[in-house]
């Protein structure tokens, strides 16, 4: 092994250790996006003023999210010869009295915590290796998110970093893509992909200059999974992209990150200026002779620039179109018409550890066809919301109630999206199917790179599937007319239903435009564009049925087809929902009950919502019979 | 010619895959693309004006005309749409009077929606400025708000 490497390892391990052996209270505080956006830098603030007023030493660490983003802001403590204990839903209050009790009166505060960490025991706190939610996780490419600093260098080399690189440059780079191959990894993005055979593609193909692109333009309304990755452990992707480098012969790599992700950004500026520093990236890279420059470009907003042609014509400054076929493939002519390999964010992360540890580790986790693990970013109508990483083949129905806790407040299930607007939404007679690329494709949905949105039976299928058009629509570049024009006329019978003037014949229509633009759009936006609406016809067709027949919305969403009215029978008077109504549609005095003007009533659902439990008087009513109060 | 956009154009070499990144970093000091500046861009890259609008409008993140102070971006990402995200949106456009797409008259504020931002767990969320707000209601609305008034 190269020596420079050696002893930067080396120190990295000990200041690691050192850290470990710590005689000093050590606090963690998840301070990715999902942290701060529920205070977890009012907290760290409350945590430093606490420390200040008592005189205890201890010290205050930042990390990334470690995906139970439920429990958030979450803080580990991990005081000298006792094990690491995470702590749920702190705010500066609590936090205050938990350091309290716990540094100072070494009482653990069972009520307040989550879970156990690692080895060791508390009384009266599980480990989280035994909770349901972590049970049957297993953490490849998440493994340092929420452990490690994401701004040290040292902590990732600490945790076998660099490790991948270094083996990788005292290979032929034959060598590498072969081992690529042979783990079988199949590309991240949402297709699947063999990453190997994309990857002897560019290799073998002619040219003095290639380039390694990473697809950061994690644009799937409703997924996560890529931002964490670049917050929580962002080194990994910069290994990962390197070998790549030198595994094809490029010496320029480009990260393409969504504008919505800052924070990725400032991580990624960081740790690529840190691996530069000390000769991991760069110039002559540990003596080898291989260069690698990394550029972050940041993307303007354009979903469509996810589709790896249209992405590279972002690049290269234009309108980010996606280019016709018959066109070359990307691995032959994609960046300035160069060789270009492009992967999704996950796809690299998983290479350092593949070339560190071999091919054949990687091939024992996961089924025959799909290797390796899932990352999904369980979201929506679910109890134990955050970010999941599972064994590839791994029950459906497992994911949702036993990781993710069954359905937010014990709500009827009713689909699971998965693939974001490209895929399809899956009722609970499919939960038992295993999760792989070709399973869910199978069943009309698909993978995608990793969103996966519960709903429940208060979501209306008709205005998910007219959601996810609305947003195809919006995003189409315009290029070919089966997807800006074909989409168009599949939102207008959308609207219309979801207005209540559906007709019999729309459900036949929406198939037969859904199957056209698949087969006439030009990229894959237009051809995925109608599968939220296929597959919601295919297994929710009762619910368009109510929209057109009865002019119901049987979940209560369509604002045209419900009505709010108040029970006499029940309301007292109390004046709530006339004082929070917006529009002043309530009317009544003081203790008597109140009537709602149907003709000012907007249906925002306010006095619904604020009507007190005891009472329970506003009802909401669709079709001709009266739903669920 | 404005001492702000020579600054920008002078970090830039005058390649035209500069674009987006020019266009990126004259928008972060103005907080638009003006006019004038947009003939700036184009002379520096020596492309024809219809050229930069052509990219410029192509993509979401540029705007024409001047923004509010904070810029409210309210999420309509899947998990923030199944969980009322339309809700806070109309709630935003009545506590400021403005439709989405707006400008309040004071300037203090502009509203626009997004796909995602990528905070699907805490949904549903809004952002001001670099600022994510997560499990919102709308009665918390206000006092959101009133942290930037």
């Amino acid at each position: 092994m190269h020596e420079a490497f050696v002893s930067l390892r080396a120190e990295a391990i000990r200041k690691w250790e050192e850290r470990q052996q710590s005689t000093i209270p050590r606090i963690l505080v998840g301070s990715a996006t999902c942290g701060c956006a529920t205070g977890a830098l009012d907290v760290i603030t409350a945590i430093e003023q606490k420390l200040q007023e008592t005189g205890i030493k201890a010290h205050i660490q930042q990390v990334g999210c470690i995906g139970m983003c439920y429990a958030e802001v979450l803080v580990d403590i991990i005081k000298p010869g006792r094990p690491r204990i995470s702590y749920k839903n702190m705010t500066p209050e609590t936090v205050a009295e938990l350091l309290e009790d716990y540094l100072l009166n070494d009482n653990p505060r069972p009520d307040l915590a989550l879970a156990v960490i690692g080895e060791g025991e508390v009384e009266g706190i599980p480990n989280l290796a035994d909770e349901p939610v972590f049970k049957s996780q297993q953490r490849i490419v998440l493994k340092n998110c929420g452990h490690i600093d994401p701004e040290s260098i040292e902590d990732y080399m600490a945790q076998d970093g660099y490790m991948g690189l270094v083996k990788a440059l005292q290979m032929q780079p034959q060598e590498i893509v072969d081992i690529v191959t042979k783990s079988e990894l199949r590309g991240r993005g949402g297709a699947g992909f063999p990453a190997g055979r994309k990857w002897n593609s560019c290799l073998r193909a002619a040219g003095d200059q290639k380039y390694v692109i990473c697809n950061a333009d994690e644009g799937d309304p409703g997924a996560f999974m890529d931002r964490s990755v670049q917050e929580g452990d962002p080194h990994a992707l910069i290994e990962g992209m390197t070998i790549a480098g030198y595994a094809i012969g490029a010496s320029k790599g480009y990260i393409y990150v969504r504008a919505e992700y800052p924070l990725a950004v400032v991580r990624l500026k960081k740790a690529i200026e840190q691996a530069k520093e000390k000769n991991l990236l760069g110039e002559n890279i540990l003596g080898s002779g291989f260069s690698f420059d990394l550029e972050i470009f940041q993307g303007a907003g354009a979903f469509v620039c996810g589709e790896s042609t249209a992405l590279v014509m972002s690049i290269e400054g234009k309108r980010g179109m996606p280019r016709p076929l018959p066109r070359p493939r990307t691995t032959e002519a994609g960046l300035w018409n160069k060789p270009t390999l492009l992967n999704n964010v996950k796809t690299f992360a998983y290479v350092p550890q593949i070339i560190h540890k071999g091919a054949d580790w990687f091939t024992s986790t996961g089924t025959e066809g799909c290797r390796g693990t899932a990352v999904f970013a369980l979201t929506g109508k679910i109890k134990r919301s955050g970010l999941i990483e599972v064994p590839m083949g791994i029950e459906l129905g497992k994911i949702i109630h036993e990781i993710g806790g069954g359905v937010l407040n014990d709500r009827k299930f009713k689909a699971v999206q998965t693939g974001g607007p490209s895929g399809g939404c899956l009722p609970e007679s499919k939960l038992n199917l295993p999760v792989d690329f070709d399973t869910l494709v199978e069943a009309g949905s698909m993978m995608g790179s990793g969103g996966m949105v519960v709903l429940d039976e208060t979501t209306c299928m008709v205005d998910v599937a007219r959601y996810f058009l609305q947003f195809t629509l919006e995003e189409s570049c315009g290029q070919c007319v089966p997807c800006r024009l074909g989409t168009l006329q599949m939102l207008e019978i959308l609207n219309e239903i979801c207005a209540g003037k559906g007709r019999e014949g729309d459900i036949e229509l929406l198939v037969e435009l859904g199957k056209s633009i698949i087969a006439s759009s030009i990229c894959g936006l237009g051809k995925s564009a109608p599968n939220p609406v296929l597959s919601t016809i295919n297994y929710f067709r009762d619910e368009y049925e109510a929209h057109i027949k009865d002019r119901a919305c049987p979940a209560l969403v369509c604002k045209d087809l419900i009505k709010y009215s108040i029970d006499v029978e029940k309301c007292s008077g109390c004046g709530l929902c006339r004082k929070n109504c917006p529009t002043e549609a309530i009317t009544g005095g003081k203790k008597e009950p109140h009537v709602i003007d149907q003709v000012k009533c907007t249906k925002c659902g306010i006095c619904y919502d604020v009507c007190p439990d005891r009472f329970r008087a506003v009802a909401c009513f669709t079709g001709k019979e009266k739903a669920a109060v | 010619m404005d001492e702000r956009v020579k600054n920008i154009l002078a970090s830039f070499r005058g390649h035209r895959s500069e674009i987006i990144p020019i266009l990126q970093a004259v928008q972060h000091e103005f907080g638009y693309l003006p006019e004038q500046e947009m003939k700036e861009i184009a002379k520096f890259l020596r492309v024809p004006e219809s050229q930069v609008y052509g990219v410029a409008t192509f993509y979401a993140q540029f705007y024409f005309t001047p923004r509010g102070k904070h810029e409210i971006k309210v999420c309509l990402g899947t998990a923030c749409h199944v969980r009322g995200a339309n809700k806070i949106l109309d709630a935003l456009e009545r506590e400021l009077g403005i439709c989405c797409g707006e400008t309040t008259s004071d300037a203090l504020f502009s509203l626009e929606k997004v796909a995602c931002v990528g905070s699907c767990a805490l949904a549903p969320v809004v952002m001001i400025d670099d600022n994510v707000y997560g499990r919102l209601e709308t009665k918390k609305v206000k006092e959101v708000l009133g942290k930037y008034a």
